[in-house]
């Protein structure tokens, strides 16, 4: 335990029984010139330890923007979180004054990003950026902190770190520039480890061994790890459960296995659908029609209806809740037994 | 960075050979008699103006005469004044002033300046950000040759007579480092806008960058961030800005130390001009040009300092 | 938004695109943004005024400035009904004078303006569309130029030319010889960004020939930059003027400039301020308002340099 004063807040009983991260009912607008945009609409997800959570959707779904709500790194104004909570160990860290964030934030909830080189400042060395967490976090000395800034370089497999250690960002590849991020995000063993694209800007082989990375190093750790991605094909290995994000709310969620075998709502079914695959080749790629919303004029009903190819007149009215299949699984479609059973048309 | 010092003093080589060129070229390629052109409006006896001639080497080929005025600069040699007086000790004392009087300005430059600009960085949009606008918008728009009089009449007289406060000297420099201020603010104030407008933009683009949310996300307070990982950053075109403006300052410093009366070397340019004093003229312009340009060279040299990512280039 | 894949019902009244009015061009949302823009409003008026009294002084002054109205007898004398301004060492109406000051400051600033404009513009157009030599041999010249600073540049070549030469075409000439390099630089900028735009390449692909590529596809889309520049450089021109008349090497009298009206009542400002302080003010004035005109073109033009 890091932080007693977090931790022996609520009764213990109820610790015990509160998953590591919660977030209930997440709503986050922004105040823009043309209107106020709603990009998270009641985003709930969990996260236990140990347990890593895919939140999957295209760009604009709200799955960065829950991140930041979780982290507290968002720039209040223009945003504004009307409701909703972000239980940390059963405490509502929303609610926190921001120096009790201070104490949470990239300690025991890291984040990494998806361009390292642009993440990365580019005046301090790689050493001195990674050894800030120890300096400011932990009060060590320069050359401890650097000490240690060479053990997480060689902990995320860097090589010659000790020779690497006073490099620029930018004298590093793109690899090993995440490669460094992550060393830095996990530099205080945090419990929670958001990964916002981290593999976006890389390349497909790179893109492998950073998941592999990420993987290992969660089993090592026990972290709870959310994993943002617009990418289906690059979660299946790591992921233990999905989330799907369209238009600032969750549409699906599920085991990963589940999810793959048979989708529960026609957006998750378009995204694995629209994934290229070996056995269909030839085959033209099928690709979900038309756009994203537009936030600041969402169409009413189920925000997906322009998009659907199942689409019923009762889509276009109402906003269906997020109806509940299993224990672990959900899906926000009306007519969700059909499109689990393949029956509708 | 060696390999990068060595580059840049090679690239600078071309530049001074070609800006020597320039106002070699000004001096005597422009139309007219260049002995003429150096006497001003005197009348040249023509024994003399022969002698002149061959001592200006008018009878060789035009490069062969900038062959002469390059060893002539090399060498410190910057041409005689009618009354056989070497330019170059025309700058002793002189050199000093207006080294004073631009030290004094850059320095009221960077601390309003910056001062300025990070403040209206942080209150972006607000009153104190537009206020801060409108005010830079005022002081680009009063000239040297405004600003010079006016505040001379303001302070250094208004001040004394009504109030009874004599400490902004009206003119000389017999009050040492007060002598500087006034002619140091105003020397300043053009630069005191570019300066803060350059800092608010800079401070803004930093605090947008991507490297500034990972310091937060570091769980780094608020303090460091700023003071850190977005300063660090924003200060780099700041203190380039205020290398070169140094020289630039240097430069123009003529109309301020003619109105404030300081015995420089903008003022003997002044008087020289005045006089028609053509050699005296060239020779200063030659060596504040060459100061111009070291100061850039050197501010290029700082920029690499500062940003790992030119030195490693 | 989408092309809808549901039936026509689902074309409901709030899905259809956000209002944007967005307007056709560059151009037109610049010029939407301006009339619209209360600085740039308040600056033309400024601006068409001081054009106005430089094009037609003789309808603003009250007594002209022939000098057979200058009474010496009358000199420095303070404001009144008959010299609104005051009157200078020689008894001269300050108020005619600066009216008629006006002229040289405007003309000098416009026309150093345009003629740089035109000048870096072409060059820095030839520089960054045909690159190669041509860039390196048009960058390397203006490098050169740009290491001058340009009062003292403009202060070197006045001199040389003498006094008797000296008006407003030579100043024109000593302010614009030095600022050029700064518009090439920015044209080329500008136009080397164009060039790689996808447009470009296209009309490349389908053999338009180099002359109309660079006016027809190129010019439109890298003139904004320069616009902007030569606005600002407007106050900076006639700020020049002023500081070189008053240096003695500008203007010459009997013609009438605002620097060379400071320069006159110099000698006796502490005692006598008015004959300094209405030229200074006016002088200020225009480049106030010509400065104010370049910030709201270039919030107009170019939102990212704000």
């Amino acid at each position: 335990m890091k932080n007693p004063s977090i931790d022996t807040h609520p009764p213990a009983d109820e610790v015990a029984q509160e998953p590591l991260l919660v977030v209930d009912n997440l709503h986050v607008e922004f105040a823009t010139r043309q209107g106020v945009v709603r990009a998270v609409n009641g985003v709930s997800y969990t996260v236990n330890a140990g347990e890593s959570l895919a939140v999957l959707g295209e760009s604009g779904s709200g799955k960065s923007v829950t991140a930041q709500a979780i982290m507290g790194i968002l720039d209040m104004p223009p945003a504004r979180i009307p409701k909703g909570e972000v239980r940390f160990r059963g405490t509502d860290v929303l609610q926190l004054s921001e120096q009790a964030r201070g104490q949470i934030r990239g300690q025991r909830i890291a984040m990494i990003f998806q361009d390292a080189l642009s993440a990365l400042n580019p005046v301090f060395t790689v050493g001195w950026q990674i050894g800030e967490m120890f300096r400011v976090h932990r009060g060590m000395s320069r050359r401890d902190a650097n000490n240690k800034a060479v053990e997480l370089m060689d902990r995320v497999r860097i090589p010659a770190a000790r020779q690497r250690v006073n490099d620029y960002p930018h004298q590093f590849s793109g690899g090993m520039r995440q490669r460094i991020m992550i060393a830095m995000a996990i530099a205080l063993d945090p419990e929670v480890l958001i990964a916002d694209e981290p593999t976006t800007a890389l390349d497909v082989t790179v893109q492998a061994q950073i998941m592999d990375l990420l993987a290992e190093l969660q089993r090592e750790s026990n972290m709870g790890l959310i994993l943002i991605t617009h990418d289906l094909g690059v979660v299946a290995d790591v992921a233990d459960k999905i989330a799907v994000m369209y238009a600032g709310r969750i549409v699906e969620h599920a085991l990963v296995h589940d999810i793959y075998k048979n989708p529960a709502h026609p957006y998750s079914k378009g995204l694995l659908d629209s994934i290229p695959r070996v056995d269909m080749k030839g085959q033209e790629l099928y690709a979900i029609k038309g756009l994203p919303p537009n936030l600041l004029n969402m169409p009413p009903g189920c925000a997906f209806h322009p998009r659907c190819p199942y689409g019923r007149p009762n889509c276009v009215t109402d906003v269906p809740p997020l109806y509940e299949i299993s224990g672990t699984r959900g899906s926000a479609c009306h007519y969700y037994r059909e499109v689990l059973d393949g029956t509708v048309q | 960075m060696g390999r990068f010092v060595i580059r840049r003093l090679l690239q600078a080589i071309p530049v001074l050979l070609g800006t020597t060129f320039l106002i070699f070229a000004i001096v005597y390629a422009l139309p007219g008699d260049p002995i003429q052109a150096l006497a001003g409006e005197r009348r040249v006896d023509p024994i003399l103006a022969a002698t002149l001639r061959e001592q200006f080497h008018l009878n060789d080929p035009l490069i062969v005469r900038y062959g002469y005025y390059l060893r002539d600069i090399v060498s410190g040699n910057f041409g005689t004044t009618f009354r056989g007086l070497p330019v170059s000790t025309i700058f002793e004392g002189k050199f000093a002033v207006t080294l004073k009087l631009a030290t004094t300005a850059l320095l009221f430059e960077a601390v309003i300046g910056i001062g300025l600009g990070l403040w209206a960085a942080l209150r972006r949009g607000r009153w104190e950000d537009k206020a801060i606008l409108a005010f830079t918008l005022l002081l680009v728009s009063i000239p040297t040759l405004v600003s010079g009089f006016v505040l001379q009449l303001v302070l250094g007289v208004q001040l004394k007579t009504s109030l009874g406060i004599a400490f902004f000297p009206v003119a000389g420099v017999q009050d040492g480092i007060r002598s500087y201020l006034l002619p140091g603010f105003v020397l300043a104030t053009v630069s005191i806008a570019y300066l803060t407008r350059l800092t608010r933009t800079s401070l803004m683009e930093t605090l947008r960058a991507d490297y500034v949310r990972t310091a937060v996300a570091k769980g780094m307070p608020r303090s460091r961030v700023l003071g850190r990982h977005a300063l660090r950053n924003s200060l780099i075109p700041l203190v380039t800005y205020l290398g070169a403006d140094l020289g630039a300052l240097m430069g123009g410093a003529v109309i301020t130390e003619t109105i404030f009366n300081l015995p420089g070397i903008g003022q003997q340019l002044f008087t020289s001009v005045y006089l028609r004093e053509n050699p005296v003229v060239v020779g200063i312009v030659t060596v504040l040009v060459l100061i111009y340009i070291v100061a850039n060279l050197v501010v290029d040299l700082l920029y690499a300092v500062l940003d790992p990512r030119i030195r490693y280039e | 938004m989408s092309n809808d894949t549901l039936p026509a019902e689902s074309a409901a009244p709030s899905a259809q695109p956000a209002k944007q009015e967005k307007p056709a061009s560059l151009w037109s949302d610049a010029w939407y943004d301006l009339r619209h823009n209360k600085v740039f409003i308040i600056a033309s008026i400024m601006v068409s005024l001081f054009v106005a009294v430089s094009a037609f002084p003789g309808l603003f002054d009250t007594v002209g400035v022939a000098p057979v109205t200058c009474q010496l007898a009358e000199s420095r004398q303070g404001i009144s009904a008959a010299h609104w301004f005051g009157t200078d060492n020689l008894g001269c109406d300050v108020y005619s004078r600066v009216m008629h000051g006006a002229r040289v400051s405007i003309v000098v600033g416009f026309v150093s303006a345009v003629v740089t404009g035109l000048v870096g513009g072409a060059l820095g157009l030839l520089a960054g569309f045909y690159g190669r030599w041509v860039d390196v041999i048009l960058s390397r010249v203006a490098e050169i130029f740009f290491a001058i600073p340009s009062i003292l540049g403009a202060l070197l070549i006045l001199s040389i030319i003498g006094r008797d030469n000296a008006g407003i075409t030579s100043v024109v000439l000593a302010l614009a010889i030095l600022a050029w390099p700064m518009i090439l630089r920015i044209m080329r900028a500008a136009v080397i960004t164009a060039k790689h735009q996808d447009y470009v390449v296209a009309a490349r692909a389908l053999g338009a020939s180099p002359g109309r590529i660079m006016v027809r596809h190129i010019l439109p889309n890298a003139v904004a930059p320069v616009i902007v520049v030569s606005t600002i450089n407007l106050g900076a021109f006639i700020a020049g003027e002023a500081a070189l008349s008053f240096l003695g090497v500008g203007i010459q009298s009997p013609q009438i400039s605002w620097g060379l009206m400071i320069a006159d009542a110099r000698n006796r400002f502490l005692e006598a301020p008015l004959p300094l302080l209405f030229p200074a003010l006016f002088l200020s004035l225009t480049i106030l308002s010509v400065v104010m005109l370049g910030d709201a073109v270039r919030d107009a033009l170019d939102p990212k340099l704000r």
